[in-house]
């Protein structure tokens, strides 16, 4: 009797728990004092703990800037490390504030799944890698008929492979693992021919293996990947607050505003360059965020501009040595395109 | 005894409040009322949450295409089929690894038991050995060591081990021959019913027999003569229409003839290995449970050790045996969702990619449940059926 009763009050105690996170995303990270932020289990570059433990890498500052915009200190975020089957669950239930785990941005799930994208912060592809040592010979995806591909289950890699075999008329053999971690150990292990992800993280994984030097990336790119954070859906304050964040990130590199020049900058006259700083007499563009006027100058302060962010972690500063390409301002070519701030 | 000696009083009638039968009732009504209120505002809490969340909810998504491949598909399956025919490719994958298990953990176990009491040294120590080193390290690491162990100790495709019959094995599993079964080999298989009806009649006569006149007749080889005999010889008859599919080397793996994947393969050996241990232990204490008596007694009618285990120790052991067994059973059943760990597509597996790319976790959790309990229960089921066949039968 006495357990049944406490049963009852175990599950009420859930169900009250289930329907406390309606509050506004902005007062309840503002209390707490910090945002909660889920991140990969650790893909170089994007989100992977460094020998300190700090999590380092473009998603991982994505974080760090919405932290200095909200708080003016990039320190107020605590990581929370996602398997890419625990990451939306985490995000509806609330225990975590914002999504940043180089996930693709697709119709179900910004539609069907609560969630609402906030831009694209890292436009990539699928593609393959092979041990060109034990497979000499095979020199592009569509050699690959009759092989074993690791991949990682749940992901949208799951079902371009699928796809791609079948277009193709190929046979292949999956090799599905829940973790990261533990695909990257079979392929290292020669359970699989290929290991197929997108192409920004074959490069990180690599880096990973016993021996990288005798694993190529194959040429072709299968699909179109384009990663960004998600916030849930039905909190509009709270997706402009990230989706500015984004923005200004994108605008700063476009004026030219650095890390190591915004205190300079500040006393700039060109009205644009007010605007983005919060420097313009009377201007409230991060008032009516719900932020402080000068977010931009702390998130740059913070993590630097998106081009700052983007060497230090993929690019020339890191071990990857990704070239921009698409990820370029559209000023360069690329499709990051920065909507203005005025 | 100090129970028997206090006195039952009759229930008092004085007032309402102190009838126990009546507080049993008022309670009993109250818990019912609780628990179902408390049910019900779960389940509608949770349906005005995820409308709330903006979440698709509803089991609509069953229909829709999966889109993603399965490595182990005993029925037809391919990224065109439903998400629902993929959670029936994980369960049946799930009861091929339970069955498959349960038959080789109640052959381990069982010798693993009966090693424990053996009157030779050295076979009691390994036996004691085996059951303390694996009844004591966790199911999922048990996994792991088979599972690397596969993938370490075993050569790349290319280096594949040659085995005899044409087999081979390699990191990517084991490759035995296929066999193909040619026009009129249907009279192999019909050869193989009759013989074994043949057998059940042979054993049900003989059994009349040693009733009625106490003579015994050799069952067991007439049987193996006949299930063996009777199949060779419509094999020979037929014009042996048989051919194997031998496994070939190809560009990245063997391919042909019958292939075990090492998720299976390790997944198998690491639950039967670990459920074996406590199997082991409980045939021990079955044993165990028959007093002596009852086997001096056999010994004393003249029947020698063999026929003491077989016809008196054992079947009053399984008694003590099956209950317990059964927990083991459902124990390997749903240990075996640590396939997850390995990428063996199991009913956890795949629910878990279903779940992960429609977004419906409520109902894909929910399917799971489900699934788990109703193969728990069927198997609770065909134990009690065991169970009850091999109870004390007052004569």
């Amino acid at each position: 009797m006495k357990h049944i009763a406490l049963g009852i009050l175990g599950a009420a105690a859930l169900g009250f728990t289930a329907s406390a996170a309606s509050a506004g995303t902005l007062d309840t990270v503002k209390q707490k004092g910090f945002i909660q932020c889920g991140v990969s289990t650790g893909l170089a570059g994007f989100s992977a703990p460094d020998d300190k433990g700090d999590w380092k890498g473009i998603d991982a500052d994505f974080c760090r800037a919405v932290a200095a915009a909200v708080f003016g200190d990039a320190t107020k975020v605590k990581f929370t490390p996602l398997s890419a089957k625990e990451r939306f669950t985490a995000l509806q239930s609330g225990e975590i504030d914002i999504l940043s785990r180089n996930t693709t941005w697709t119709s179900n799930r910004d539609s069907a799944l609560g969630l609402d994208f906030v831009g694209v912060t890292y436009y990539d592809g699928q593609g393959f890698m092979i041990n060109a040592k034990k497979l000499p010979g095979v020199n592009s995806a569509l050699q690959l008929s009759g092989a074993a591909v690791c991949v990682q289950s749940g992901t949208t890699t799951e079902l371009n492979l699928a796809d791609y075999f079948k277009k193709n008329k190929m046979e292949y053999n999956p090799v599905v693992f829940e973790k990261l971690e533990e695909v990257n150990a079979a392929y290292d292990a020669g359970r699989c021919d290929a290991y197929t992800t997108d192409q920004s993280g074959l490069y990180g994984i690599r880096l990973t293996l016993s021996s990288p030097a005798d694993h190529v990336v194959l040429p072709e790119i299968i699909s179109k990947e384009p990663l960004g954070p998600a916030v849930r859906q039905g909190d509009d304050q709270w997706a402009h607050i990230a989706r500015w964040t984004y923005f200004a990130l994108l605008n700063a590199e476009e004026a030219g505003v650095t890390q190591a020049n915004v205190d300079e900058m500040k006393t700039s006259t060109d009205p644009n360059i007010q605007r983005l700083l919060g420097t313009e007499p009377d201007g409230k563009y991060g008032a009516d965020l719900g932020l402080s006027n000068d977010f931009v100058v702390n998130i740059v302060k913070a993590v630097g501009n998106y081009g700052e962010m983007f060497e230090r972690n993929v690019g020339s500063g890191s071990p990857l040595k990704i070239a921009r390409g698409i990820n370029a301002l559209w000023t360069k070519g690329g499709l990051q395109y920065g909507p203005p701030i005025r | 005894m100090a129970s028997q000696e206090i006195l039952r009083e009759e229930p008092s009638r004085g007032s309402f409040i102190n009838d126990p039968r009546i507080r049993s009732l008022f309670f009993q009504t109250l818990v019912v009322i609780l628990l179902f209120s408390s049910i019900w505002w779960i389940v509608h809490n949770v349906i005005e949450n995820l409308q709330r969340l903006h979440i698709a909810s509803g089991f609509g998504f069953l229909k829709s295409r999966a889109g993603f491949d399965i490595s182990d598909t005993p029925i037809a399956y391919t990224s065109d089929s439903t998400y629902f025919r993929a959670l029936v490719v994980g369960l049946l994958n799930t009861i091929i690894v339970a069955v498959a298990g349960i038959v080789l953990a109640t052959v381990v176990g069982f010798t693993i038991g009966i090693g424990r009491l053996s009157q030779n040294w050295l076979i009691r120590k390994i036996c004691t050995v085996y059951v303390e080193i694996f009844r004591n390290i966790p199911p999922l690491l048990v996994i792991f060591f088979w599972y690397s162990g596969v993938l370490a100790v075993l050569p790349a495709p290319r280096e594949s081990i040659h085995l005899p019959f044409g087999s081979f094995l390699n990191q990517r599993g084991f490759y035995l021959p296929r066999v193909v079964w040619g026009d009129g080999s249907w009279l192999i298989g019909v050869a193989l019913l009759l013989a074994i009806a043949m057998a059940w009649f042979v054993a049900h006569r003989a059994r009349l027999r040693q009733k009625a006149t106490g003579q015994q007749f050799p069952v067991f080889w007439t049987s193996v003569a006949l299930i063996v005999g009777l199949p060779v010889l419509a094999f020979l008859l037929s014009g042996m229409p048989l051919t194997f599919d031998f496994p070939k080397q190809s560009t990245f793996n063997l391919t042909g003839g019958f292939w075990v994947k090492p998720e299976f393969l390790s997944l198998l050996l690491a639950l039967s290995f670990y459920t074996a241990a406590f199997i082991a232990e409980i045939v021990r204490a079955g044993i165990r449970g028959v007093s002596r008596g009852q086997s001096e007694a056999a010994g004393a009618l003249g029947l020698r050790s063999g026929p003491i285990l077989r016809l008196v120790v054992i079947p009053q052991a399984m008694r003590i045996v099956i209950p317990p067994l059964t927990s083991q059973y459902l124990n390997l059943t749903k240990n075996s969702s640590l396939a997850i760990a390995i990428g063996y597509p199991d009913l956890t597996a795949t629910a878990g990619t279903v779940l992960n790319q429609t977004g419906q976790a409520v109902e894909g959790v929910f399917i799971m449940m489900i699934a788990y309990l109703v193969l728990s229960l069927v198997t609770s089921f065909v134990m009690n059926i065991v169970n009850a066949r091999m109870a004390l039968v007052e004569r």
